[in-house]
């Protein structure tokens, strides 16, 4: 195995088009469990981390990208991000312990393409839209249209992700995600839930975007859910609404994690409680 | 194949190795330096009981590959104490018995270092929470927690 440190997006996209077994690294914390558990075996591994722009957060036409080796940590460091986007970064920094975030990616969280990825919800809420890199050049893409199926992506053969757009929202905006673990850190989500919503001047939900993770092969767009909500105020009546039509669209599978029936209720719960936080933050009160 | 050439800093002090392209960080500060203080355990992420930090920033030193410590600066349990003089957590965690068979010991050491650094007045779910990938195998979290909190408590008096 080799190891190469490009300096460029360039040189990085000829040694990943032109090797069959290139891997990309840039937080390691998928790709050295992978690698030392020999279920995979590179030829090459290709560190973008050396490659400008990389460990950046940059403001961009109202939003944020962020670039492909920007840290959890270093994602919930950065004020702008925070104020922006709290449920994207929540969901990141939810990901293994303190020194798994001190390494771990929102890039890597998709491309893992685990169906209980923390992070993905978020961002699917978020209508974020990464930045392909690869041999026939930049290609912007829906972060939904990335994973697949489990472990598989739909980036081609020398393709990587370099960055991911948080985009600008209006006023009157929030975003949240929530999990459901057994204990209380440290672990794969059973379901997870991420919602982003804006409000009209009168406090009705005016626009919203509902994901579901962990209860489906990849990370699902729950447009009924927002559908649901879409012209109402959060009332009690609305809330059950979506829980109720995020129950239905879930469509997990039995594990030793959680049940059908359980995952199909708790994406209900989930939902309600993290639209009662979007809402709250959108209103511009602290949650 | 070749070995690869890394220069790097220690501990304040800049260190030179070679390294195969697989071998990760933990492998080349046991192995290739003789640094032992840094434990394996689960070797998967999970246990901490290889913390380090990397320019500053807590990680798992199983989860980085040797190459990628190109011109970064690592602080390992060995550059804890000043020569004879330990550090604080270091004379805390005995005076408290905050240890049992000691493997996890170094790596809790490095990252409530870590968490002091940046937060010199945790609450206890705070150190809890930033210690919640540094396990014990002996249980002894409590004794743990407490000296942590009590180190915080005698460092903040001294400022």
């Amino acid at each position: 195995m080799r190891y190469e440190a490009p300096q460029d997006v360039e040189a990085a996209v000829r040694i990943l088009a032109a090797e069959q077994g290139a891997y990309v690294l840039a937080g390691g914390t998928d790709l050295l469990v992978k690698l030392r558990s020999e279920m995979v075996e590179p030829d090459v591994i290709v560190d973008i981390k050396r490659i400008a722009g990389m460990k950046a957060v940059m403001p961009e036409a109202g939003g944020w990208r962020i670039g492909a080796a920007v840290s959890g940590a270093e994602m919930g460091e950065h004020a702008g991000l925070v104020a922006a986007w709290p449920g994207v970064v929540e969901a990141a920094g939810l990901i293994g312990s303190t020194q798994v975030q001190g390494r771990a990616t929102l890039a890597g969280n998709l491309c893992n393409a685990s169906p209980a990825a923390d992070s993905v919800p978020a961002i699917v809420a978020a209508e974020a839209v990464v930045r392909v890199v690869g041999p026939k050049g930049t290609r912007d893409v829906a972060v939904i249209d990335i994973p697949k199926s489990p472990g598989k992506t739909s980036l081609g053969a020398g393709e990587f992700i370099a960055s991911v757009f948080l985009p600008a929202r209006g006023a009157r905006s929030g975003d949240a995600y929530l999990r459901f673990i057994p204990r209380t850190e440290m672990d794969i989500a059973v379901v997870g839930c991420g919602i982003s919503l804006s409000l009209d001047a009168a406090g009705k939900v005016a626009a919203a975007r509902v994901a579901l993770g962990a209860v489906g092969p990849k990370v699902m767009l729950v447009d009924a859910a927002a559908e649901a909500i879409v012209g109402r105020a959060l009332d009690e009546a609305a809330l059950a609404d979506l829980a109720a039509v995020c129950s239905k669209a879930a469509t997990p599978i039995d594990d030793k994690r959680g049940t059908v029936d359980f995952r199909r209720h708790v994406a209900g719960v989930l939902a309600r409680r993290a639209a009662v936080i979007a809402e709250a933050r959108a209103k511009g009160e602290k949650a | 194949m070749s070995r690869i050439h890394v220069t790097t800093t220690i501990n304040g002090d800049e260190t030179e190795f070679l390294c195969d392209a697989e071998a990760t960080l933990l492998d080349v500060l046991r192995d290739e330096l003789g640094l032992t203080g840094t434990k394996e355990g689960c070797g998967t992420g999970d246990c901490g009981a290889c913390s380090v930090t990397v320019d500053g920033r807590l990680v798992c030193s199983c989860l980085m590959l040797g190459a990628e410590a190109e011109g970064r600066e690592i602080a390992t349990i060995e550059g804890m104490a000043a020569g004879e003089v330990l550090h604080p957590l270091q004379q805390k965690f005995i005076e408290m018995a905050a240890l049992q068979c000691g493997i996890c010991t170094p790596g809790i050491l490095v990252a409530a270092k870590s968490l002091l650094e940046r937060n010199m007045d945790p609450s206890e779910e705070e150190v809890r929470y930033w210690l919640a990938g540094n396990l014990c195998r002996c249980t002894g979290y409590d004794k743990i927690i407490r000296a942590v909190m009590e180190t915080a408590a005698d460092m903040r008096r001294a400022s």
